[in-house]
C-alpha cells in the first residue's frame, strides 16, 4: 500500500508568508493550492473532521484586502493552518471527535486560534484525533482513523494524528496539536515531521478541551525546526485567562536557531536507550545513537545520563491523566451543549447521555481515574502518581545539572498498522513510554524526524531540555535537521 | 461564660437529653465579578445574562481566581479569630445540574481559614473549624405539579449564580439550644456586615444556614448519629428546625431506633423536616487539588494589610454600649445588630439618661432614627426625664423629629405640648376627690391591692381630664403626697 | 493492592454516571485491573518523605482583579442547550420515575 505523504508540497510557513506579505502570491491563491491538494487526497487520509473552505477562503480574500491597503497582517500573513479539533473555534463546530459534543459550536476562541489569526494564518479545516485526544492512533475517534500519509494501511500516531497528517500530507504547512503524555511527539515520530511539546505554561491551555490538565499542552507540527520556531513565537507568552501561564518569557526561538552545538553537553536517557524500558525498537535506537554522532560531529559533547525514575512514568501518567480526565469530562451531561438522551429524571439524562456520547476508550479512562481518586484508593494511586512526578523532576533537575539537553526516541517504533494494537489498551499505553516523563515534569520536548526505520517509514528523535530551556532545544533540533539533510 | 448543661439546656428537648448543633454558613461575598470569571455578581438580573464560558462550564474555559474574594475571605476569617493559611483550592467532584462543571472549586484539607471562635453575646464561645472560599452554584425552579421538587415535571435553570464566590463557615458541634443557633447567627450576620464583605441576606439566599443536629444523654460526651438540615430561610425557621429535628432523634432515640445520617429538608409549611433522596453511591467526591488554579500564599504584608482593615466588630461595640448605658451586653445586642449603637452612644455622650434612650431606641425606633440627630434626641430624653413631657407626649414628638429632623422645643411648643403645673393637677385632684370620696376612702387605707386599683382610677380620671397631656410620674408622685 | 472486582467496576460506573453491560463490566475488571497492576509497581518506591508534585513551574497566588467583563449574548449560550425555555435551560426533573 503507497502513500501520498509529501510535506514539501505545501511549502514552508516561512516562505507563504514572505511570499503573501510581498505581494508575490495572493492570500486566496495559497488557500485555493491547498484546498485543492487536500481536495484530491483527505479522502485517503482523513486528516479533517471539518474543512473550512468558504470560511478560509473568505478569510484569504480579506487578508488580501488589507495587504493591497498597505497594512501588516503579521508574521503568518496567508499561511493556512489546521487546528485539532480540541480547540475551540467560535461558531465552528469542535467535537473532539466525540459523539457527546454533536453540534456544539463555541461562543469563543481559544487563546492559540486568535493569535494565530491575528499573525495572519488561515484555519482552513478542524484535524481528527483519538476522542479528547485519549489515544496514540487515532483509531478511537468517533469519525474514523485517520490514515498515515506515507504508508495509509498504518496509523499517523495519536492523538493528535490528523494535525500530524495534515502537514505530512503536504495538506497546510502548519498545524497545532495538543500533548498530554506524547500527543505531538509521537505522531510527528510517526510522520516525519516537526512536532513540539512546550514547557507547561509556555503557550495558553485557554480554550483547548481539557484532558489531563496539569499535563496538556498545545504546540506546532511543521516540515521545518525554523517553522515550529516562528509559530512558538506566535502562540507562546502569557496569556491572564489562563493563571497555569507562564509570566517569564524564554524570547524569540527565530533568532535562536543558527547558534549551532559547539561545547554543548548532550545526554542519551539511559533508561530509554538501552533496555532497561522494554520495547524499543532497534531501528528506532539506532537512529537515536545517529543523533547524538550528527551532534557530536557538530561540536556537542555526549555523554549517557540516567533518569531512573522515568521507568515509573508510564505508571504514574495512567493514575494522573485518568484522574484529572474523569473530573474535566464530568460536565458532558447533556445539559448545556452537546448530545442529550432524554431519561425520566436528570440522573437518568446525564447517564444516558454519557453512555450512548463516550467510545469505550474514553469511558475506560474516566472509569480508571475515578477509581483512582475514590476513597480508599486515593493516596495510594492519585497521591502516589503525584509524589512519582516530584521523583522525575529530582531526577530530570539531576541530569541537567550535568547536561543541557537530552536525547532519547520520540516513539518506540516506527507507524504501526491500523488495528495492530487496539485489542489490548495497555500495549496500546507503552506507545507513550519515552514522551511521558516530560509531561509529568512539565519540561519542553520536541520530535524531530531524523531518518527511516528498516521499514523505511519516518524516525523522530525526542529532544528533552530543562523548564524554559525552549531556546537550547530548537538550537539542538536545527543543527539535528542540518544533519539529517546533509545525511539524505 | 459556662458550659454545663443546666445553663445551657435546650428547653424543648425531655428531661435528661442535650442538642448538639454545628452550623454551616454560607456567606455570599458581594465582590464586583464571580469567583473565576469576569461575569457581574449581581443579584436578580434576567436569567443566564451573566453568563461566560467560565462559569457555563463551557469545555476548554479555564478558572482564575479574584484576588477581592480572596481578601474578604481571609478578612472575615480573621474576624472570627481564625489562623489564615496558605490554601489550595480543591475539585469537589458530583453530579449536579446547578453545577455547570459537574464538580465544585472549593477547599478540602487546606482551607484559607482554620481554628476561630465566635463569642455570642451572653458570652458563650462557639468554635469555628474552618472558613474556606468556594463557588456558588446556578439555580434550578421546578415546573409543574405543585411546585415541590418532588412531584415537578422539568427543571429550568439558571446560571447566572453559578461561580459567585462564597465563605462557607464551619463550626464545630458547640451549640446546645436553638436560641444559642440563632444567636451565632445572628452575631456572624453582624461581623459580616460590618466588615462589608456580604449583604447576608437569608431570604435573598445571600446567606445560607445549614444545621448539623444530634442529641446526646446529658453528660456523655459522645456525637451521635448527626442529620443536616438545609432549606432554612429565615432566623425563626432555624430555631424551628433544630427544635423539631433533636425531638424527633429523642423520639427515635427513646423507642429503640436511631435517625439514620442523611440530608434533610426543613418544611416550613409542614413544620417538619423531610427526608432528602438518599445517595447510595453519591457520598465519595473524590477531591483532588485544582490543577488549573495555584495555590494560595499570603505574605505577610497581605496579612497585616487585613488585619489594619478590620473595623470594629459588634461584640466590641456591644460592650462599648453597655459600659456606657449601665447594662449587660445582651440588652444592647438588638441595638448593635440594627447598627443604632452608634446613634446611642453618641445620645449617651450627650448627656442624655442612657435607659430611656435605650428604651426609646429598641421599643419605637425599631425602623430607624430618620432625619433625627443624636443632640436633639438628647434634648428630647432631658425634657422628658425633666417632666416637661409625658412619655405619651414625647413618643408624638419623637415620630415627628423622625421624620422632619427638627428640635423636640419646637415641635413640642407647636404641639401646644406645655409641661403642666402641679398647682394645676392638684385643682383637678381636689375636684375628683370629691366627686368620688369611696374611692378616694379606699385609695387611702384600702390593702395594697385595693389602694393600687384605685390608684389607676385616679390616675386615669387625671389623664382624662388633662387629655392625656399630664406626666404620669408626676401623678403618681402627686398622688402620695396627698395620701395621709 | 487489593484486586479489582466487577462490584468495585459497577460501584465505579455509577459514580461516573456511566451505564455498563455485563460484557462491558467483565472487560473492564480486565482492563482496568491491568493498568492498576502496573500501578502498584509505585509501591517498589519509598514515597513517605517526597512532596506531591503541584505544578510545574512553582507558580503561586495568580489571581485577576475584580473587574467585570463583557458577558456571552444569552442566545448564542441557549443555541446551543438540548434544551431551553424562558430564558433557561431546561433538564428532566430532579427525581421523576426511578
Ligand atoms: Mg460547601
Ligand atoms: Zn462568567
Amino acid at each position: 500500500m503507497s502513500g501520498v505523504a509529501s510535506p514539501a508540497a505545501a511549502g514552508s510557513v516561512s516562505d507563504i508568508a514572505n511570499a503573501v506579505t510581498n505581494g508575490e502570491r495572493s492570500a486566496v491563491s495559497v488557500v485555493d493550492a491547498h484546498l485543492a491538494r487536500i481536495d484530491d487526497h483527505e479522502g485517503a487520509v482523513h486528516a479533517f473532521n471539518l474543512v473550512t473552505a468558504d470560511a478560509a477562503r473568505a478569510t484569504a480574500a480579506a487578508i488580501d484586502e488589507r495587504l493591497a491597503a498597505g497594512e501588516d497582517v503579521g508574521p503568518l500573513a496567508g499561511v493556512p493552518v489546521a487546528i485539532k479539533d480540541n480547540m475551540c473555534t467560535r461558531g465552528v463546530p469542535t467535537t473532539c471527535s466525540s459523539k457527546i459534543l454533536d453540534g456544539w459550536r463555541p461562543p469563543y476562541d481559544a487563546t492559540v486560534v486568535e493569535r494565530l489569526a491575528s499573525a495572519g494564518a488561515i484555519m482552513v479545516g478542524k484535524t481528527n484525533l483519538d476522542e479528547f485526544a485519549m489515544g496514540s492512533s487515532t483509531e478511537n475517534s468517533a469519525f474514523g482513523p485517520t490514515h498515515n500519509p506515507w504508508q495509509l494501511d498504518r496509523v499517523p500516531g495519536g492523538s493528535s494524528g490528523g494535525s500530524a497528517a495534515a502537514v505530512a500530507a503536504g495538506f497546510t504547512p502548519l498545524s497545532l496539536g495538543s500533548d498530554t503524555g506524547g500527543s505531538i511527539r509521537q505522531p510527528a515520530s510517526l510522520c516525519g515531521v516537526v512536532g513540539v511539546k512546550p514547557t507547561y505554561g509556555a503557550v495558553s491551555r485557554y480554550g483547548l478541551i481539557a484532558f489531563g490538565s496539569s499535563l496538556d499542552q498545545i504546540g506546532p507540527f511543521t516540515t521545518t525546526v525554523a517553522d515550529s520556531a516562528l509559530t512558538m513565537d506566535v502562540i507562546g507568552g502569557h496569556d491572564p485567562r489562563d493563571a497555569t501561564s507562564s509570566t517569564e518569557s524564554f524570547g524569540s526561538l527565530v533568532d535562536v536557531l543558527d547558534r549551532g552545538v559547539d561545547g554543548l553537553r548532550v545526554g542519551l536517557i539511559s533508561e530509554m536507550t538501552g533496555g532497561v524500558i522494554d520495547g524499543i525498537a532497534e531501528d528506532v535506537l539506532a537512529r537515536v545513537r545517529a543523533a547524538a554522532e550528527a551532534l557530536e560531529a557538530a561540536g556537542a559533547t555526549v555523554g549517557e545520563v540516567s533518569v531512573p525514575s522515568s521507568v515509573y512514568g508510564l505508571p504514574a501518567y495512567y493514575m494522573v491523566a485518568p484522574a484529572e480526565a474523569s473530573s474535566n469530562l464530568a460536565r458532558f451531561d447533556g445539559v448545556r451543549y452537546g448530545l442529550r438522551v432524554d431519561g425520566p429524571n436528570t440522573a437518568a439524562m446525564h447517564t444516558a447521555s454519557r453512555t450512548a456520547g463516550f467510545g469505550p476508550e474514553v469511558k475506560r479512562r474516566i472509569m480508571l481515574g475515578t477509581y483512582a481518586l475514590s476513597a480508599g484508593y486515593r493516596d495510594a494511586y492519585y497521591g502516589s502518581a503525584q509524589k512519582v512526578r516530584t521523583l522525575i523532576t529530582q531526577d530530570f533537575d539531576r541530569a541537567y545539572a550535568d547536561f543541557d539537553v537530552l536525547l532519547a526516541p520520540s516513539s518506540p517504533t516506527t507507524a504501526f498498522e491500523l488495528g495492530a494494537k487496539t485489542a489490548d489498551p495497555l500495549t496500546m499505553y507503552l506507545n507513550d513510554v519515552c514522551t511521558i516523563p516530560s509531561n509529568l515534569s512539565g519540561q519542553p520536548s520536541m520530535s524531530v524526524p531524523f531518518g527511516v526505520g528498516d521499514d523505511g517509514l519516518p524516525i523522530g528523535v525526542q529532544i528533552l531540555a530543562p523548564l524554559m530551556g525552549e531556546p537550547v532545544m530548537f538550537q539542538t533540533a536545527a543543527v539535528l535537521e542540518n544533519a539529517q539533510e546533509d545525511a539524505s | 461564660m459556662t458550659d454545663t448543661a443546666t445553663d445551657r439546656r435546650e428547653p424543648t428537648l425531655p428531661d435528661g437529653w442535650e442538642l448538639v448543633c454545628g452550623l454551616e454558613v454560607h456567606v455570599e461575598l458581594s465582590t464586583a465579578t464571580k469567583l473565576f470569571c469576569g461575569c457581574p455578581n449581581e443579584f436578580g438580573s434576567e436569567p443566564n445574562t451573566n453568563v461566560c464560558p467560565t462559569c457555563l462550564g463551557l469545555p476548554g474555559s479555564l478558572p482564575v481566581m479574584n484576588a477581592d474574594a480572596v481578601t474578604s475571605a481571609m478578612r472575615l476569617g480573621r474576624a472570627i479569630n481564625c489562623t489564615v493559611k496558605p490554601s489550595v483550592m480543591a475539585r469537589k467532584n458530583y453530579f449536579y445540574p446547578d453545577m455547570p462543571k459537574d464538580f465544585q472549586t472549593s477547599q478540602y484539607d487546606q482551607p484559607t481559614n482554620e481554628n476561630g471562635w465566635l463569642d455570642l453575646p451572653d458570652g458563650t464561645r462557639i468554635e469555628v473549624e474552618r472558613a474556606h472560599i468556594e463557588e456558588d452554584t446556578g439555580k434550578s425552579t421546578h415546573v409543574g405539579g405543585d411546585g415541590r421538587i418532588t412531584s415537578a415535571e422539568y427543571s429550568l435553570i439558571d446560571y447566572n449564580r453559578a461561580g459567585v464566590p462564597l465563605l462557607e463557615i464551619v463550626s464545630q458541634p458547640d451549640i446546645r439550644t436553638a436560641e444559642e443557633a440563632k444567636a451565632y447567627v445572628a452575631e456572624l450576620r453582624g461581623i459580616v456586615l460590618a466588615l462589608d464583605v456580604s449583604d447576608a441576606r437569608m431570604e435573598e439566599g445571600s446567606m445560607r444556614v445549614d444545621a448539623n443536629v444530634s442529641v446526646r444523654p446529658i453528660g456523655s460526651d459522645e456525637l451521635r448519629t448527626r442529620c443536616e438540615i438545609k432549606n432554612i430561610n429565615s432566623l425563626s425557621s432555624l430555631g424551628r428546625a433544630i427544635v423539631h429535628e433533636a425531638n424527633r432523634h429523642v423520639d427515635l432515640w427513646t423507642t429503640g431506633e436511631r435517625p439514620m445520617q442523611e440530608t434533610r429538608h426543613w418544611d416550613e409549611e409542614a413544620g417538619r423536616t423531610r427526608s432528602g433522596r438518599s445517595k447510595e453511591d453519591a457520598e465519595d467526591y473524590r477531591y483532588f487539588p485544582e490543577p488549573d488554579l495555584t495555590p494560595l500564599i499570603p505574605t505577610a504584608a497581605d496579612l497585616e494589610a487585613v488585619d489594619v482593615s478590620i473595623p470594629e466588630l459588634p461584640s466590641a461595640v456591644r460592650s462599648r454600649l453597655a459600659d456606657a448605658a449601665g447594662v449587660a451586653p445582651t440588652e444592647v445586642s438588638v441595638l448593635v445588630d440594627r447598627g443604632q449603637a452608634g446613634f446611642a452612644l453618641d445620645t449617651i455622650d450627650a448627656g442624655a439618661d442612657p435607659t430611656r434612650v435605650l428604651v426609646h431606641l429598641t421599643n419605637n425606633l425599631a425602623d430607624g432614627t430618620g432625619e433625627m440627630d443624636p443632640a436633639a434626641f438628647a434634648a428630647l430624653v432631658s425634657m422628658e426625664v425633666g417632666g416637661e413631657l409625658s412619655s405619651t407626649q414625647t413618643k408624638e414628638v419623637l415620630a415627628d423629629m423622625v421624620v422632619t429632623g427638627r428640635t423636640p422645643d419646637a415641635v413640642a411648643s407647636e404641639k401646644g405640648f406645655e409641661a403642666m403645673d402641679t398647682g394645676e393637677l392638684d385643682g383637678i385632684l381636689d375636684g375628683l376627690i370629691a366627686d368620688h370620696p369611696s374611692e378616694w376612702e379606699r385609695f387611702c387605707s384600702g390593702d395594697d391591692g385595693d389602694a393600687k386599683k384605685m390608684s389607676g382610677f385616679f390616675t386615669g380620671q387625671i389623664m382624662k381630664a388633662t387629655r392625656g397631656q399630664a406626666d404620669g410620674k408626676v401623678v403618681a408622685q402627686l398622688l402620695n403626697t396627698r395620701k395621709p | 493492592m487489593s484486586k479489582l472486582s466487577r462490584d468495585d467496576v459497577a460501584h465505579v460506573a455509577r459514580l461516573a454516571m456511566l451505564e455498563l453491560d455485563d460484557a462491558e463490566i467483565d472487560a473492564f475488571t480486565e482492563q482496568l485491573g491491568s493498568v492498576l497492576a502496573t500501578a502498584d509497581d509505585m509501591a517498589a518506591l519509598d514515597l513517605d518523605s517526597v512532596v506531591p508534585a503541584h505544578h510545574p513551574l512553582g507558580l503561586v497566588n495568580v489571581m485577576r482583579p475584580d473587574v467585570v467583563q463583557p458577558s456571552l449574548d444569552r442566545d448564542e449560550v441557549l443555541a446551543q442547550a438540548p434544551a431551553a425555555e424562558d430564558g433557561r435551560f431546561c433538564v428532566p426533573p430532579a427525581l421523576g420515575e426511578q
